[in-house]
């Protein structure tokens, strides 16, 4: 079957995820290998989400992990005098 | 069963007998986690490291209720989510629930941007800061439902049906708004990236 632009961008994401049937793959396939466009969406969004993945894209704020034990370790030491974790009250 | 999920049950078992110390262990691989899902939430730094610490917090004190027939990282997850809105609500007073619902339907240009000659440029281009700079604004202005399921699949790389459990929607609902966070962004961040790739373009420009 020959898909339309359209078509092929309504399958975008979930062809990225693979998880169109195998006769609709097929499809978006032929129709990339000869239009630079869609080719071109798809490229942009996988880069996308290689950015988004990529951990100095999004980063914590620094300290968060040491103040996050901290702050935890607390808690424990606070609970050694109860009942065993999830038990109280 | 993965041997992370393996070790991750004995480890939980061993906290409840009474190896309190070993949930620093148990928790450290899903900080990172814990800390978006709550940023995608409250769009807030020092908000979004306070709820990720009452989510930490709150894992350890009801770990005894987590059931192993979900996934560990699903169970905290929910509770950052839980968390999050909380804090939100109290931020925003209680409007946020009736908008969630109604966002679905909500008629927008979900079609992305033709462009042609981002594909001769991507290495270079995400070595770029400003780039991550762009990217992280334009997540942060996507609708709250679009933002959230975005992070939750894209950035922590939890799949369709941990999403869909973490946020209380169905898997469908995932996968739509999931497509329209996506092609939001790569509109978004197209003309950004033709501004500042070389001009190099055109349909047959690419070298061979």
């Amino acid at each position: 079957m020959n898909l339309d632009c359209k078509h092929v961008w309504e399958h975008i994401s979930e062809y990225i995820d693979m998880t169109v049937d195998a006769e609709l793959r097929k499809d978006i396939e032929l129709h990339l290998e000869h239009c630079e466009i869609c080719s071109a969406i798809l490229d942009s969004t996988r880069n996308i989400l290689v950015l988004t993945a990529d951990d100095r894209t999004f980063e914590l704020p620094v300290g968060y992990s040491k103040r996050l034990h901290e702050r935890l370790k607390d808690e424990i030491e606070k609970s050694k005098h109860e009942p065993p974790v999830g038990e109280t009250k | 069963m993965g041997t992370v999920q393996t070790n991750e049950a004995g480890l939980i078992a061993r906290i409840l007998a009474g190896e309190k110390e070993l949930f620093h262990d148990l928790i450290r691989p899903y900080e990172r986690m814990v800390y978006l899902t709550l940023f995608a939430i409250v769009k807030n730094e020092s908000e979004a490291e306070d709820g990720a610490q009452e989510t930490v917090i709150s894992a350890y004190r009801h770990l005894a209720s987590f059931r192993g027939d979900a996934k560990f990282s699903t169970w905290l997850t929910t509770i950052a989510i839980n968390q999050g809105r909380r804090r939100l609500r109290k931020a925003k007073g209680a409007a946020e629930e009736s908008i969630e619902e109604e966002a679905d339907s909500h008629k927008g240009d979900f079609t992305p941007a033709p462009l042609t000659d981002w594909r001769e440029i991507p290495l270079e281009a995400l070595e770029r800061k400003e780039l991550r700079g762009a990217l992280r604004a334009a997540v942060a202005e996507l609708p709250d439902i679009y933002r959230q399921v975005f992070v939750l699949r894209d950035l922590e790389e939890q799949n369709i049906d941990e999403t869909a459990e973490a946020l209380g929607i169905n898997p469908g609902a995932v996968k739509v708004r999931l497509h329209r966070a996506r092609i939001m962004l790569q509109k978004r961040l197209a003309p950004f990236l033709r501004s500042t790739a070389p001009a190099r373009r055109g349909f047959f420009g690419r070298a061979l």
